[in-house]
């Protein structure tokens, strides 16, 4: 990984945002897009984001926000990898994106225009602005990039399950790639969907708003946001001279099973991921110095996830951290955020912190940092969820090994 | 390159005119069109286009519950169907593999665009509130992430192993088969379940691509409008339907004794980074993914027996892609036979991938080529085999599947005879 | 109705196409070929459909694609809106 792009509620630009998630500051706010009426108090929305800054106007008429943040994620991890992409074969660059909710408020634009208008009033950029594979499609186009491309879609996993992609593209005659994902769903039709299942937060206090890992968690924050890197082979980073921030060592996927009346999973396929990942990356539990936790902030899905980290690392014994506390959970963006920030972790040898922690609880025995502290890093685990099942694992192991 | 090979032991279909693989052969063999005045939705005269290709299938009859029926959008729907008749062809629950190492790989570019469509309708009050009404229905979440229904067909299949959905626009029917076929190469499943859906026959698609001129508008006679080839092609019919496949390891079926449809041999994936629905004449980085198709394979391009065309019938897609079959398999462009299924059962975007390998793995079961329907006027520029208006008693041990799709998806697949 | 001007044009374009900072449509655009001033089919489908909405003058596909100018949309335009 040789290069880290972030947007996030929390900083627009990867230092900004790193520099504000060490310092604990969140960019979990009030929703300001549009009246609270959906019981949805809080987001993480980005706030400071000039999109006229990274999409020249004729691209932003035919693109969502969704697909503006990402054009800025990859601009900002292309120039921080010092790329020069005139001098990489062009069959031989890639792009992975995740996607959830891909063009929501495009799409709500568009289907208002029909609806309320006609058919014709649909805009010509409908069918290139909305669809899950908008992003990858753009961001191939504006940097000439015409190896292997794709989109992948599994909710919150989908942003590890990307990298995963990129590394076998890279096995495979690729040498460079842009992956990641954001994620912009902040339009009223695009929250009503967010809100359908009860797993988002409509508690109104912010100090109680989006608490994984406590026994009073009420759900989770939404956000928008995430993150773009750019993974080269070896060879190519050599080659070019440049710095890599982490090795990806390791990935695994696995599903739960069916899930039971409430849509909550009875059993968990997360560990089974994790010790995958971990024997993909060649480790042992005790080789990972800091898991990044999906952190769901929903009592059963943090059971699980305690109880897999328990039973793969023992009680207490592996430091976690989630600092998607100060961002809220970005679906597309949220595994690509938490890689990028993995790897920033890695560089600098700092552990960024989980906010907003009450109390130390017997709950869930895990360390959870809370405040962010220098230490040394070799391998770090990025774990994601995707609602329906979807459990991820990545392994990132730094230079410092 | 792989140690381990991905066979195919199991199809199941959904198409418009036919649900089930051997009615889906059938009409295929026979060059009978499914394109007709599209039903689905009241298709008034402020619709460009008004036809489509639909598959009429009842869900209950097909083994869906009302409750599922009522709330499944139609894509999940025609993908769990078919994804039953392909674990039921496979003879896999006679002697389930272990769960972990199921996977599930399924493809859609536009999701559940139906029952989404639907709700925003509901909610808004017919477009009229940007602020919509909160909704009650939990359905919702699922309709705006499309995952949901790979995690239904993961339910379907008790896969415990890697479970994705790809949603690369067009080419998500070959690249989910293409995805699912390298679990297996690396080892990490044994079985995967893969394929694809798509239903898009609704006011907000057939719109958009009305505003883009894409799609025929030969509404007087919807059996001939779709016309891959043709000189007077005009573009193509919106389609629905899904494929669902099961892939194996080679070992893994052959010890258990299955039946073997094909190989997946090759795959290869490029994107033209030239325009979102745009495609340059020369067909260069469809050709660069043929090669590496074949490469992969081992194939040369004069053993590829039938080669089954994207064929949209839009006049650029042709055109490129007839210039890409040109420079990638040299002189035999001129010999194989080549064809386009779409012009019987219409495009159904990230579907019809899925369909058109279902379509290759039956010809080559059949040794019998499915044909171009309505080819009745040759373009000059489109100057290969299309097989016109019949289907053709061919051998075939290889065959070569291709796809493009808007975001400068290019896509090609290879398919080796096994027996 | 009151002729179409490169004005409103541009104003249209702007719009339904958006316009690039840095290129964009300053000056007099009139000669040059819209596919060099960065507007594809898309946008021209865009153009055309603002067109029949604001002066209920249809451009049809295949006159679009024959009129690769702005000068050359405004004198279609117009001369349908003299009739």
């Amino acid at each position: 990984m040789t290069g880290v792009g972030v947007v996030a509620p929390n900083g627009v630009g990867t230092e900004n945002y790193w520099a504000a998630t060490l310092a604990g500051r969140t960019g979990i706010a009030p929703v300001t897009r549009f009246d609270a009426a959906y019981g949805l108090h809080f987001a993480g929305e980005v706030s400071d984001f000039d999109a006229a800054s990274w999409v020249p106007g004729r691209l932003r008429a035919q693109t969502d926000r969704w697909t503006h943040f990402s054009f800025a994620a990859a601009d900002l991890a292309l120039r921080d990898a010092q790329v020069d992409l005139a001098q990489v074969d062009e069959y031989e660059m890639s792009v992975y994106s995740a996607s959830s909710a891909a063009g929501a408020e495009f799409g709500q634009i568009e289907l208002t225009n029909l609806w309320s208008g006609s058919p014709r009033d649909v805009s010509a950029y409908q069918s290139i602005a909305w669809f899950y594979a908008a992003t990858t499609g753009q961001l191939s186009i504006r940097h000439g990039m015409r190896g292997p491309c794709g989109v992948v879609v599994s909710e919150q996993a989908g942003g590890i399950d990307v990298m995963a992609c990129a590394r076998r593209a890279l096995g495979a005659g690729t040498r460079l790639a842009l992956v990641g994902g954001t994620e912009a769903p902040m339009s009223p039709f695009g929250v009503v969907c967010l809100m359908a299942e009860n797993r988002m937060s409509t508690i109104t206090d912010p100090r109680m708003a989006f608490l994984p890992f406590d026994p009073e968690a009420g759900g989770a924050v939404p956000g928008e946001g995430g993150a773009f890197m750019v993974v080269e082979s070896v060879e190519s980073a050599t080659h070019r001279g440049v710095h890599a921030y982490a090795t990806v060592a390791g990935y695994a996927a696995t599903f739960d099973p069916r899930p039971d009346r409430d849509r909550l999973p009875v059993r968990s396929g997360l560990r089974r991921a994790i010790e995958l990942a971990l024997e993909d990356a060649g480790c042992n539990p005790h080789d990972i110095d800091l898991v990044f936790a999906d952190a769901a902030g929903l009592p059963r899905l943090d059971r699980l996830e305690a109880e897999a980290l328990n039973q793969v690392f023992g009680k207490r014994a592996v430091a976690v951290t989630a600092p998607k506390t100060m961002t809220g959970r970005l679906f597309a963006g949220g595994a690509a955020l938490d890689v990028a920030t993995a790897a920033l972790a890695l560089r600098d040898q700092v552990v960024p912190p989980t906010v907003g922690l009450r109390r130390r609880s017997e709950d869930y025995p895990i360390s959870l940092v809370a405040e962010a502290e220098h230490r040394p890093l070799r391998t770090v685990l990025v774990l994601a969820r995707g609602h329906g099942g979807f459990n991820s694992a990545l392994v990132l192991s730094g230079a410092h090994r | 390159m792989y140690e381990n090979r991905a066979v195919v032991t199991g199809i199941g279909v959904v198409s418009p005119g036919a649900t089930g693989t051997k009615a889906f052969w059938e009409l295929l063999a026979d060059g009978r069109t499914a394109t007709r005045r599209i039903s689905l939705f009241e298709v008034t005269e402020e619709y460009r286009s008004r036809i489509a290709a639909e598959a009429s299938f009842d869900p209950l009859a097909e083994g869906l519950t009302a409750e599922q029926a009522g709330i499944w959008d139609r894509a999940k729907q025609m993908a769990v169907i078919a994804g039953r008749e392909a674990l039921w062809d496979s003879g896999l629950a006679v002697q389930p593999p272990p769960s972990e190492r199921v996977g599930v790989s399924l493809g859609s570019a536009v999701g559940s665009t139906m029952r989404l469509e639907e709700n925003f309708q509901r909610l808004s009050s017919n477009g009229a509130k940007w602020m919509v009404d909160m909704a009650h229905e939990p359905a919702l979440y699922g309709y705006m992430v499309p995952s949901s229904m790979a995690a239904e067909l993961a339910w379907e299949c008790s896969a415990e192993g890697p479970v994705s959905m790809v949603s690369n626009g067009c080419t998500s029917g070959l690249d989910a088969i293409g995805e699912g076929a390298r679990l297996i190469w690396e080892g990490v499943a044994d079985v995967v379940v893969a394929g694809a859906t798509d239903a898009p026959i609704s006011p907000i698609t057939v719109a958009s691509f009305d505003a883009i001129r894409a799609t025929s508008p030969d509404n007087d006679d919807p059996e001939h409008a779709s016309r891959p080839f043709s000189a007077d092609r005009n573009g193509f019919v919106l389609g629905e339907g899904a494929a669902v496949f099961v892939l194996e390891n080679l070992d893994r079926a052959r010890t258990r004794g299955a039946g073997c449809y094909g190989e997946i041999s090759g795959f290869a994936c490029r994107s033209n980074a030239f325009h979102m629905t745009g495609l340059r004449p020369d067909g260069r980085e469809m050709a660069e993914a043929i090669r590496a198709a074949l490469a992969q394979a081992r194939v040369a391009p004069e053993d590829i027996d039938y080669v089954n065309a994207h064929g949209s019938g839009t006049k650029q897609n042709d055109r490129h892609e007839t210039m890409a079959f040109k420079r990638s398999l040299g002189a035999h462009a001129y010999s194989v036979p080549v064809s386009s299924i779409k012009s019987m059962i219409g495009h159904s975007l990230g579907a019809i991938g899925a369909l058109e390998i279902a379509a290759c793995l039956l010809a080559m079961c059949n040794q019998t080529v499915p044909p171009t329907a309505n080819l009745r006027v040759p373009d000059p520029e489109c100057d290969l085999d299309y097989v016109p208006v019949t289907a053709r008693e061919w051998p075939i041990d290889s065959v070569l599947s291709v796809g493009s799709g808007f975001g400068g998806f290019q896509t090609a697949m290879v398919l080796s005879n096994t027996r | 109705m009151s002729a179409l001007t490169v004005d409103e044009l541009k104003e249209i374009l702007r719009e339904r196409a958006g316009e690039d900072e840095h290129t964009g449509l300053a000056g007099d655009i009139s000669d040059a070929e819209f596919a060099d001033l960065g507007y594809d089919s898309l946008a021209m489908f865009e153009v055309s459909s603002e067109i029949k909405k604001r002066y209920r003058v249809a451009l049809p596909d295949d006159v679009i694609g024959e009129l690769p100018t702005p000068r050359g949309l405004i004198d279609y335009v117009n001369q349908r809106l003299a009739r």
